[in-house]
């Protein structure tokens, strides 16, 4: 069972239920649950919307785009069935958020995709789990069928003339399919490989009808924001930046976990006050700011507040909020290598930049980190992840280019230091970090 | 369908792949999670699952190959009565993942994707599971176990080759 954690600096809203049993339906009615739909069925979709916009609730997969501006984009009028979408598809290195809510607060996710269905007038939700995640998939599954026999879900929701269904989904690996398109296509049984945009899913999305995509951490927030009123939401958080983050700190700290703080909080703070400081006393080498697709940061760089802004502006990226802490006894090439390891196994081969770059990337990344590199392939290797990026229809291709950049350019003396048939410094792991 | 094609599930497995299909605006919105689900009882994708998957839906069944390739759980070979599935992504890594990769190697005598004479156990190195805040991590089946060092590695065996005893063991397949 996945370990929580605590720290006096946690605002706790999303994750105020963790840990109280509240995956049981009548438990998550005591702690003051559906009452967010309730008042959203009462208040109609504009007022949903306008609580959205101002509470700046932003995406949490990682692209951070406005929730309630996202919503406002669905036609209002549709000849096609309308569809909410929550992706539930965490395979980000350094994420496991969504498990957590999955596992501790599933009413939370159902409740949000109602209040998403009111908004944009959509009488059918989908929740999209990645296969992985078969025991929380039946938590899940369990919470739908609670609030199916409730009344809260079906052709007269809580009592009203409105309808809304949800359906589970399980998916097979893939971390493709955590793109919204590539996701699309998955639950409609296909290959998970991205659409081309335009037209973009608000218009065109789920079986053709408009469909609104959201995270399912975004989704689990939407009641909370409309219990706190959008206003108060955002006060929490930093400017344009609505709302607390459930950071997951892991790798090199003394009490890695996910914690819950406000957007804009301090980086350093996070690794050295919540999540104890890196282990063993040994200093710090890079982090990893918002899971392993975004660029690393240099122990200098750190001091910044973690929201979409701050981080963008230090050159990296907030991300899906996965924290990876290194310390200075690991082999940034290895590191580099596991990476584009990794995006070279997920990329689904439709687009050549992304499909031959993470192929060759991971051959040179191999061999250098073997001891065989020479000193143009350091060149090589930013050349190529440099020609990926904006040349695909997905940002996986971004996903892969963007953190070897980092690491040449952060690293550059740590991969010299690997020249001349020297094998790794660190001498760790040479062959096996090969998939 | 005929009834010949109706004998390759248990009676349970058709039912639930029958609710399955009636779930969806779309009937080959099932075909994803029929393919697991199938996979879950048989063992893998043998031929006479993907031809029923395919009269299941109806699709050709280069149609259901065609989807199936695309995902890494779904597989063409039997695997393990466990399937253990060791994390190495980088959260992983930095606590120790391949070391358990390493422990598991040595303790069944198989490397990346074998399957132990005895059909007990299968391993794979896989890529993140979603539990890198309680790294190390591993899977088998799809129990998570999760903060593990090297020296748990006998001790989960042995407990999962308790249970293949006590159920009678061979592969799923």
């Amino acid at each position: 069972m996945p370990r929580l954690v605590s720290h006096p600096d946690e605002v706790k809203i999303v994750s105020k239920r963790f840990g109280q049993g509240a995956a049981k339906i009548d438990r998550y009615l005591e702690l003051g649950g559906y009452a967010s739909a309730r008042k959203c069925l009462a208040e109609g979709p504009d007022w949903i919307i306008n609580e959205m916009k101002a509470s700046g609730l932003r995406g949490r997969g990682g692209a951070g785009f406005p929730t309630g501006m996202k919503w406002s984009f669905v036609p209002k009028q549709s000849a096609k069935p309308k569809y909410v979408l929550v992706n539930g598809d965490e395979s980000e290195p350094g994420t496991c958020k969504d498990h957590l809510i999955f596992l501790h607060d599933p009413h939370s996710v159902i409740e949000g995709t109602i209040i998403a269905g009111l908004a944009i007038g959509a009488k059918t939700g989908f929740i999209y789990l990645r296969g992985e995640y078969r025991y929380l998939l039946e938590i899940m599954e369990r919470a739908v069928a609670d609030a199916y026999a409730k009344g809260f879900l079906g052709k007269n929701i809580f009592g009203s003339e409105t309808e809304f269904q949800i359906i589970t989904q399980s998916g097979a690996g893939a971390y493709e399919v955590g793109e919204e398109s590539a996701l699309m296509e998955s639950l409609e049984g296909k290959r998970g490989v991205p659409r081309i945009k335009p037209p973009f899913p608000a218009v065109v999305g789920l079986y053709g009808g408009p469909t609104v995509i959201n995270n399912a951490e975004t989704i689990a927030t939407v009641p909370h924001v409309i219990e706190m009123g959008g206003a108060a939401f955002s006060e929490v958080g930093s400017p344009r930046n609505g709302g607390t983050r459930l950071f997951g700190i892991s790798g090199h700290v003394e009490r890695p976990g996910v914690y819950e703080l406000p957007m804009g909080y301090n980086l350093k703070r996070m690794i050295y006050e919540v999540a104890g400081g890196v282990r063993g006393g040994r200093g710090l080498k890079a982090v990893v700011p918002g899971g392993s697709s975004t660029p690393v940061l240099l122990p200098e760089e750190i001091d910044i507040g973690m929201d979409f802004d701050q981080v963008g502006k230090a050159g990296s990226m907030l991300g899906s909020g996965g924290v990876v802490v290194i310390d200075d006894q690991t082999c940034i090439v290895e590191f580099a290598l596991r990476t584009i390891s990794f995006y070279q196994h997920e990329s689904c081969g439709w687009c050549i930049p992304c499909r031959e770059g993470t192929d060759w990337l991971k051959k040179s990344l191999t061999r250098f980190h073997a001891g065989f590199g020479e000193r143009k392939d350091i060149d090589n290797i930013q050349y190529l992840a440099e020609n990926m990026m904006g040349r695909t229809f997905c940002p996986l291709g971004d996903a892969a280019a963007m953190p070897i950049l980092g690491f040449v350019k952060k690293f550059r003396k740590e991969f010299e230091e690997h020249l001349g048939g020297k094998a790794c410094p660190f001498a760790k792991h040479v062959e096996l970090a090969v998939i | 369908m005929t009834d010949e094609t109706m004998t390759v599930f248990s009676q349970q497995l058709a039912a639930r792949l029958d609710a399955l299909t009636a779930k969806y605006p779309v009937r080959r919105s099932a075909l994803v999670p029929m393919l697991l689900y199938a996979q879950d009882e048989v063992g893998y994708l043998s031929d006479a699952v993907i031809a029923e998957v395919a009269l299941r839906i109806g699709i050709t069944e280069l149609d259901v190959r065609n989807v199936a390739t695309y995902y890494s759980m779904l597989r063409f070979k039997p695997a393990g009565r466990y399937n253990v599935q060791v994390c190495t992504n980088i959260s992983c890594m930095l606590r120790g993942g391949f070391e358990v990769f390493e422990r598991f190697q040595q303790e069944l005598g198989i490397g990346h994707k074998g399957v132990t004479a005895d059909g007990v156990f299968s391993l794979e190195e896989v890529e993140c599971i979603g539990a890198c805040c309680w790294a190390p991590a591993i899977q088998v089946n799809y129990d998570f176990h999760d903060e593990l060092s090297p020296a748990h590695v006998p001790g989960i065996l042995a407990g999962y080759r308790g249970r293949a005893q006590a159920e009678g063991k061979g592969t799923n397949a």
